[in-house]
């Protein structure tokens, strides 16, 4: 009996195993091109294992590319700041509506929950931003509209309400007011949500590429994303010429097809890291959150 | 939930004992709550004064309301064009598949993972499964790349060692539905399948424990316990999902094809619709209409399928 469960625990890890290696193949295809040798690329294609083991592509990424690193720095800004702003605007919407008492709660809900039904669609949010708020080409185009997640308000609320009432109770009768209750009390025993979204929000706006397509014209605003999108097509963007005849030519020299899946290594390689970090809080955060309150 | 209504009397009272500490309670609620009520009016409800934009022929210089209304012109234009059939089509089409493979394999998955009996492998697998789920389109665009491009990729050198044809995959419709298939199980499958382990890490142990004592075997506890007790949460999952048919996930459509006109017939959803028509085409009013449209079945979709899901299980659904 204890030898078949065993055995079936072995086969077991060993499917699993393989499924996961079958999952990091498209990484490590990237990874290997990344440190192949240009050359090897052009005669023989793209390779699960470098023919020659070569780093120049990321030397050209971090020797010639000030565009990399404008982009790097914006997104990086703009996406800490919204995970920061982002959170404590949702809190503070999120502790409200855990109030039983708070009136007009269910009104309130459902302004909220209503633009989870139905949205003016991406043309009217176009021409609101560039036309009305003359948000098109500026840093905070990537920030304000993505404040309030109503879903994340809604995962908070439950957790919120989730917490025992005897320490809102307390709170109150020694004189707490709200704001004390809110920032001293709930968030710091709301942990594994706040975690969780902050994360999410985080590599939400890594990962946007959206926003500078609609909004964005000015290469130095443009976020990193969006820059990687362009490359693909056009890998001459990364040297941040002015037009003229001595760069063009220096385009034909970039080892384009190592380049560009370097520059796919740099710009996921953050969000990769990052989030093992976080696994511990966020699959407790999700659970939690989705059980309905 | 009696209890607690209980509590919240012998809570309110103190503070009951003088109507001022209540009413500055309440404005210190509101007074949390005003920037976030004022950000999602922002952002959430103007925009849909611009749906007027829907019905008019909308020119820059004249703005939304200088310019001239035509009716429903948009939305006949939309509907007597062949894109309304195709765009609509492909993207139930597309959205079915990814619901149906999509829910299967996030649940073998779970099932197997729930197997496994060393908490650090489990541990592992998950987070190599969900790892896909961080990466944006765009990079997952370029590892597509790696193994569709017709000159370097991986899966035209591998038919050419084998001594088959190879293809210019970009500009081959017929092999996208399963494309799209695959890269959505393989961005989503960790994530979803986070929810059914957690469904199944509450099902009652003593269940497994009566089964072996039965002498039940590992398929027979699977069919006739770990499946059952997920039905509620499968049909739930499914209804939410189906609410949500008629939208699709840009930047799959978008990225992943690299906007190749070869294969609209096939990857052209209502999302990249819109989008081509309001950025390509420059044709505002009409993007407008379609989006509209996609707004209000959308909306109606998600409150059927809530208030179906609400009917199978009282505490499931949104609202």
């Amino acid at each position: 009996m204890k030898k078949t469960k065993n055995l079936s625990q072995i086969i077991l890890i060993t499917v699993f195993a393989l499924l996961c290696a079958v999952f990091l193949v498209p990484f490590l295809l990237v990874l290997s091109v990344s440190f192949s040798n240009e050359i090897d690329v052009m005669n023989y294609g793209y390779s699960m294992i470098p023919k020659h083991f070569d780093t120049s592509a990321y030397g050209y990424v971090f020797k010639n590319a000030k565009t990399v690193i404008d982009a790097y720095a914006v997104t990086f800004g703009f996406s800490a700041l919204t995970m920061v702003l982002s959170v404590l605007v949702m809190a503070m919407a999120a502790y409200p509506l855990s109030r039983s008492y708070l009136r007009g709660r269910k009104a309130i809900s459902f302004y909220f929950y209503f633009t989870m039904l139905f949205s003016g669609g991406m043309v009217p949010s176009y021409i609101l931003i560039t036309q009305y708020l003359h948000l098109g080409n500026s840093f905070w185009v990537y920030v304000l509209p993505a404040l309030v997640n109503v879903w994340y308000v809604f995962m908070m609320r439950t957790f919120f309400s989730g917490t025992p009432e005897e320490i809102y109770e307390s709170a109150l009768i020694d004189g707490a007011n709200e704001y004390t209750i809110l920032f001293r009390i709930v968030l710091p025993i709301s942990k594994p949500v706040i975690a969780t979204i902050a994360l999410f929000m985080f590599l939400a706006k890594w990962n946007d590429w959206m926003t500078a397509l609609l909004y964005i014209d000015n290469q130095r605003l443009v976020s990193l994303q969006y820059l990687l999108q362009r490359i693909l097509k056009n890998i001459e963007l990364l040297q941040n010429m002015q037009v003229g005849s001595v760069e063009a030519q220096a385009a034909a020299d970039i080892p384009a097809e190592t380049v560009r899946m370097a520059m796919a290594i740099v710009v996921a390689g953050p969000a990769l890291i990052v989030f093992p970090f976080f696994q511990k809080y966020f699959v407790k955060g999700l659970t939690v959150g989705s059980v309905k309150g | 939930m009696r209890l607690n209504t209980a509590k919240k009397t012998a809570m309110v009272r103190p503070t009951r004992a003088s109507r001022g500490a209540l009413h500055k309670n309440q404005l210190q609620l509101y007074s949390l709550l005003a920037v976030p009520v004022l950000l999602v009016f922002i952002f959430c409800y103007l925009p849909m004064v611009g749906i007027i934009i829907a019905f008019k022929d909308y020119r820059y210089n004249s703005g939304i309301f200088g310019s001239k209304w035509c009716g429903l012109k948009n939305f006949e234009f939309f509907f007597q064009s062949d894109d309304f059939l195709k765009i609509t089509w492909n993207t139930l089409y597309l959205n079915f598949l990814f619901i149906a493979f999509g829910i299967f394999f996030a649940l073998v998955v779970a099932i197997m993972l729930y197997d496994v009996k060393k908490r650090a492998a489990v541990k592992t697998f998950q987070t190599v499964l969900i790892t896909p789920y961080f990466l944006s389109w765009v990079v997952v665009s370029y590892m597509v790349y790696g193994f569709l491009s017709p000159q370097n990729g991986l899966l035209n050198s591998l038919l050419q060692s084998m001594g088959m044809e190879t293809f210019d995959w970009y500009s081959k419709p017929d092999a996208w539905p399963t494309i799209l298939v695959v890269l959505s199980i393989w961005k989503n499958v960790g994530m979803d399948s986070v929810l059914y382990y957690a469904a199944l890490m509450s099902i009652d142990d003593s269940l497994f424990e009566a089964a072996d004592l039965d002498g039940a075997g590992r398929f027979q506890k699977i069919l006739h316990i770990t499946i059952p007790s997920l039905v509620p949460i499968i049909i739930i999952t499914a209804i939410l999902k189906i609410g949500n048919i008629f939208r699709a996930d840009f930047g799959l459509f978008y990225q992943i094809t690299r906007d190749s006109g070869a294969l609209y017939d096939v990857t052209d959803v209502i999302d990249t619709y819109i989008f081509r028509t309001m950025r390509t085409v420059g044709n505002m009013g009409m993007s407008t209409a379609v989006g509209f449209l996609q707004g209000v079945v959308g909306m109606v979709m998600v409150i059927l399928t809530n208030k179906l899901s609400k009917h199978i299980d009282p505490d499931a659904g949104l609202f």
